[in-house]
């Protein structure tokens, strides 16, 4: 879901940028641009339904981990000035998810639907103008701007910020290292030490089961 | 697996259950009230954001030097040009050839042009590129005016329209030149043409993209062949009909 989005949102932008400011066309025209646009946008819709569908309950459990804010996380987000100029900063223990993850989710998703919204308005809009409305073009060139920023404090974080870029390997392989998330995802070891425990508890031969490390799924 | 695996990095002492392991403080599903106030706010702008964002741009457009005000958002207009700087409009110096195939070619300046009789419409403007500006007051001059003035030949099928930005060129039919709701502005929203909207004068058909509404004029030339303008070679339509033209209609 993640690199679907990802790759659709490069896409996106990159045939955004030729469509909105034509003079930075060159071999790429605009009939061409638009419809690589719209595939683009299309490909990511038709893409989220069937992974939904294929990985609901997955999908269902991560969401719930989103978009629950407990003391911890507004501790966490209240903090970051601190945290950014401290030496050996102390944050409040996170879940799967840390705050900044879990608002940056729901900034982007709420973002990206409303760039659908009025990217489909813009699109009926050229077949019939009265649903040509005056800030439509303005909103989702200013929802481009906000995901840009967006995406780049957040590549920065995967590729670049030294204490977070280790997730990386949960998005590429499904696993991270469980010294590194002990100590940014705390209360997520904790869950799933909960949850091994408890099928430990209830199949005490199977010792895969307590050997297996934290999977980011 | 030992306590001291899950012992607080700051020293601090966490609740924890009867299990040993830190509990689960109360949750609040703030993320989904984040994502939703978004969507709101998105849509809202749609409706309210150019009025509500003419009160910080109107201030700043006058300030602002001439192709920065392409990304400001707000009032529902988009600067496009193709060249830097915008041309500067001075009305001592400034000329508008009308020539070509006709029997009275006239070169006008400023105040020659100011006092030819005009006329008045509200018309919408609609850019190729999605965006639409309603309710747009334009004052000018009407297409009969000028060919009453310079008499065009039989001949002449089309009119050339150069813009002071050097590469910029359009064209129209003589029947399209000649449309009840087309003219060459002198005036927008009750003021001079600024800068940035292509001052002193630009052609406005607003039954046509905006590509069309060549901006800061300073020929019109009336010819027999058809010929190609500035995004036309570039593979836009040549008869841009709003709605009915660039792969639609």
């Amino acid at each position: 879901m993640h690199w679907l989005l990802a790759l659709a949102f490069f896409v996106l932008l990159w045939t955004g940028f030729l469509m909105s400011v034509p003079v930075l066309e060159g071999d790429v025209t605009r009939p061409v641009a638009k419809a690589w646009h719209i595939d683009a946008a299309i490909a990511l819709a038709v893409g989220v339904v069937l992974l939904t569908l294929v990985q609901g309950r997955v999908f269902a459990r991560t969401i719930s981990q989103l978009e629950r804010f407990d003391r911890d996380d507004w501790r966490w987000l209240a903090e970051i000035p601190r945290r950014f100029w401290s030496v050996a900063p102390a944050a409040p223990p996170q879940g799967r998810f840390n705050a900044g993850q879990k608002l940056n989710t729901a900034l982007v998703s709420g973002l990206m639907v409303v760039s659908y919204i009025t990217g489909f308005l813009m699109w009926l809009g050229e077949r019939n103008t009265a649903y040509r409305f005056a800030g439509t073009f303005g909103v989702h060139d200013d929802v481009m701007w906000c995901l840009m920023v967006l995406v780049a404090g957040h590549m920065y974080m995967a590729l670049v910020n030294r204490s977070t870029r280790a997730s990386m390997a949960g998005m590429i392989r499904g696993s991270v290292d469980r010294t590194w998330a002990l100590r940014h995802h705390k209360k997520w070891v904790a869950d799933l030490d909960r949850a091994a425990a408890a099928q430990r508890a209830a199949a005490p031969d199977d010792e895969a089961v307590a050997s297996r490390s934290p999977r980011a799924s | 697996m030992s306590a001291r695996d899950h012992g607080p990095l700051d020293g601090s002492d966490p609740e924890t259950g009867p299990d040993g392991l830190p509990t689960r403080p109360r949750e609040f599903r703030i993320g989904r009230a984040a994502f939703l106030a978004t969507v709101a706010v998105g849509i809202g702008g749609i409706f309210v954001g150019p009025s509500l964002s003419r009160i910080f741009t109107d201030p700043l457009s006058g300030v602002l030097p001439g192709s920065l005000g392409e990304f400001i958002p707000g009032n529902g207009w988009v600067i496009y040009n193709v060249q830097n700087p915008f041309p500067r409009f001075d009305p001592a110096t400034y000329r508008l050839s009308v020539g070509g195939l006709v029997r009275r070619p006239v070169t006008l300046n400023w105040n020659q042009i100011t006092a030819l009789p005009g006329d008045q419409q509200t018309s919408t403007f609609h850019c190729v590129t999605g965006w639409t500006v309603d309710g747009v007051l334009w004052e000018g001059i009407r297409a009969q005016t000028l060919m009453d003035l310079v008499a065009p030949l039989a001949s002449a099928k089309y009119v050339t329209f150069q813009s002071m930005e050097g590469p910029y060129v359009d064209q129209l039919s003589i029947d399209q030149f000649t449309l009840p709701d087309v003219m060459i502005a002198r005036q927008m929203d009750g003021g001079p043409i600024s800068r940035a909207h292509g001052a002193p004068l630009r052609l406005i058909i607003p039954d046509m993209y905006g590509y069309k509404n060549v901006k800061w004029l300073r020929s019109i030339t009336f010819v027999a062949d058809e010929s190609q303008g500035y995004w036309e070679q570039r593979g836009y339509d040549v008869d841009a009909w709003v709605g009915r033209s660039n792969g639609y209609g």
